[in-house]
């Protein structure tokens, strides 16, 4: 291939590349390398909200890029909403000028009634929403609005902890008829086994594809077992097995519900908690930790009195795989990854309609 | 320059099996088991002779029940994911056989729930006390001393500590460690936060103590040994008893450093003694979890080792979600 000569002079002049030749590779890789970081920056910058004192190491992180790119939901749902109709005193009410009107909205203006029902028409994904009262969807539709009115105005101390947003259909269905993150009952989930052994280690959604108990969910949204583990002196006196005593096992399952709140709001344990003292009375918690409190409550309320009863109501395909219970919510349903839904638009004040029990909506007029 | 064209040792050495000696009234030779063969796979990592092997009847008898306890433990996870060898090999990682629950004490529960987890970790407490007798077994034969037998006793001390002394104390199996891959992982991250985070438990802190400087002393000795080794620095016990320039090197290197240094001999009781001292301390750090301490950030409150932190909980205190998005109103 090389002409002779050169074949002969390199045979004659034998000379160790490989070594200069890596070491020219490693050290001109690290220079490109730290070039580009200093020219274009890191290309994975985060930024982190400070959530305790200074040397607890509390912070949320989020990637600048995640940051930068709202929650493309927002925008779906500016567009389905609008301005309320201010009544003036004497237009027609719903419950005259139309038919199957949903039972606490009887008592609206025609316009706004329309205007109600083309939005959550919109919201929930189903077109002819109400238009036939025998309709399963309607029956669940009427529960639904009731829902919503007691989520606004009674558990405010949730849905507006921070700032009025409240909610609507719009929240947990985000245009499809059945929400996404909705959940059924699974456990036991290993066969062959009994007890403990029968509800953990497996791949669940439920585990968040840990080897956690998939049952969290079930026990403390459902159920409304205690999730305290924790002994508050150093020294107490019992033995696993009494009533009042934390197991292994207990813990792993109240982990498991962290994991899923984490994962549900896009956040991580020091959002509410000074890690190295999980337990409340430690005084080491945020007060999203109170705020927290009150959603595992309203979401208790939410599955005992409104969603697992709908198990009767739904069609067969409608529910869980296992034991054809309803579709329960928890913490995702709503929150959808984020710290607050909709990254706490306001979405109630176009809305009064929702925000109350009392049939009687109050525009502010 | 053939010293180094393989992963840890020099040059392979294959010709006639050692055979080792027998001239000491032992049944060594009678005992020993299999044809000697070479590898030159296991020689770029060792010695490139694989066997004979003295098993004896306490290896037969360890083999034996490992296997058992490996098969019961195996057979659990098939049979939870309805022995399907697909699901189980999709969720090995998550499978476990776990301890029974605290409702049964320290009572023999049913089989589905906890009892083959019992029956199994009797099995596993035989092979490896029978494997440890055979280190004592072996370590006399060669009249050697039992420095092996006592550190893997260390280790051992924890391993009773986590699966027998501490349930036994607690009275209850349901403390007991589960046996599967995740599993195990779940349940140290449990039992830590359960007792309060373990983190101030004075006697992990020692055991991570133990373990981080049993690895700083691992790569000091080894580099040092490499590092002398052109000067026959690696015949470390000729060094021992005949100090050579290697040791002369090695020791001044670290004296020059530090200020101080290891003896040839004594650098290999440090080591025995930081690597046995972690399960030693941590065995007790976990055998006084739940029995004597029930909160451990309590009781180092207590005792005025947990620093309490100035200032506020929350993100209100500091900055406001909505500026953390870039939502501003």
């Amino acid at each position: 291939m090389f002409p002779r000569w050169f074949d002969k002079w390199n045979r004659e002049n034998p000379k160790e590349i490989y070594g200069p030749a890596i070491a020219l590779g490693v050290v001109g890789g690290a220079v490109f390398a730290a070039t580009m970081l200093v020219a274009f920056g890191q290309p994975y910058a985060t930024d982190s909200l400070q959530t305790g004192p200074r040397g607890t190491g509390m912070s949320v992180p989020e990637f600048e890029t995640d940051l930068a790119r709202p929650d493309p939901d927002i925008d779906e749902w500016l567009a389905s909403t609008s301005d309320p109709v201010v009544p003036q005193g004497g237009e027609a009410l719903a419950g005259e000028a139309r038919e199957n009107v949903p039972p606490g909205l009887e008592g609206l203006t025609v316009e706004n009634y329309d205007r109600l029902l083309a939005a959550m028409r919109e919201w929930v994904g189903i077109p002819d929403l109400f238009e036939d009262p025998t309709n399963y969807q309607s029956t669940v539709g009427y529960l639904m609005i009731g829902m919503t009115q007691t989520l606004n105005e009674e558990w405010a101390g949730h849905v507006n902890a921070n700032k009025e947003v409240g909610v609507t259909c719009y929240t947990c269905h985000r245009g499809q008829a059945v929400p996404s993150n909705v959940w059924f009952k699974i456990s036991p989930v290993n066969e062959n086994a009994a007890g403990w052994s029968a509800n953990q280690n497996r791949v669940t959604m439920q585990s968040q594809y840990t080897s956690l108990p998939s049952d969290a969910l079930e026990k403390y949204l459902l159920d409304g077992e205690s999730i305290n583990v924790h002994d508050l002196e150093s020294r107490v006196a019992g033995t696993p097995g009494d009533e009042n005593y934390a197991s292994i096992q207990a813990t792993e399952r109240t982990y498991s519900l962290m994991n899923y709140v984490s994962n549900s709001l896009g956040v991580n344990c020091l959002f509410c908690h000074n890690s190295r003292a999980f337990y409340s009375a430690s005084g080491q918690i945020t007060p999203q930790w109170a705020t927290e409190m009150l959603g595992i409550d309203m979401v208790l309320e939410l599955n005992n009195t409104y969603l697992a009863p709908l198990d009767g109501v739904l069609p067969e395909h409608r529910l869980g795989p296992v034991y054809a219970d309803a579709p329960k919510a928890a913490c995702k349903t709503c929150h959808k990854g984020y710290q607050q839904p909709l990254q706490g638009t306001n979405v109630i004040k176009d809305w009064p309609e929702l925000a109350t029990v009392s049939g009687e909506p109050d525009y502010g007029n | 320059m053939p010293e180094y064209q393989n992963i840890f040792t020099q040059v392979q050495v294959q010709g006639t099996p050692e055979m080792g000696m027998d001239g000491t009234g032992g049944r060594l030779m009678a005992e020993r088991a299999g044809t000697p063969g070479f590898s030159k796979l296991l020689g770029w990592f060792g010695n490139a002779q694989l066997g004979p092997i003295n098993l004896g009847m306490l290896g037969v008898v360890s083999l034996a029940s490992g296997i058992v306890w490996f098969v019961i433990v195996g057979l659990n996870m098939l049979s939870q994911v309805g022995w399907s060898i697909p699901e189980f090999l999709r969720q090995l990682f998550w499978l476990a056989l776990e301890p029974p629950g605290p409702e049964y004490g320290l009572t023999i529960p049913p089989l589905n729930d906890g009892g083959w987890y019992i029956i199994s970790s009797f099995f596993l407490l035989v092979a490896v006390m029978a494997w440890w007798a055979r280190s004592y077994q072996l370590a006399a034969s060669h009249k050697m001393g039992k420095h092996v037998f006592w550190a893997f006793g260390s280790a051992i001390w924890l391993f009773l500590v986590l699966g027998l002394f501490r349930p036994v104390l607690m009275g209850s199996w349901s403390e007991a460690v589960p046996y599967g891959i995740f599993p195990h992982l779940d349940w140290t991250t449990a039992f830590s936060i359960r007792y309060g985070n373990l983190y101030y438990n004075p006697f992990h802190c020692l055991s991570i103590v133990f373990l981080y400087v049993s690895v700083l002393l691992f790569a000091m000795h080894g580099g040092t040994i490499l590092a002398v080794t052109r000067y026959g620095g690696d015949r470390e016990l000729e060094q021992i008893v005949d100090r050579g320039t290697a040791s002369e090197r090695a020791a001044l290197f670290w004296r020059w450093t530090m200020g101080f240094n290891a003896t040839m001999e004594g650098i290999h009781r440090w080591a025995w003694w930081f690597a046995v001292l972690t399960p030693i301390t941590g065995g007790i750090g976990i055998l006084l979890t739940g029995t004597v301490v029930d909160n451990w950030f309590i009781w180092a409150q207590e005792h005025n080792f947990a620093p309490m932190y100035d200032g506020s909980y929350g993100y209100e205190a500091y900055g406001s979600y909505e500026a953390f998005i870039g939502r501003e109103e």
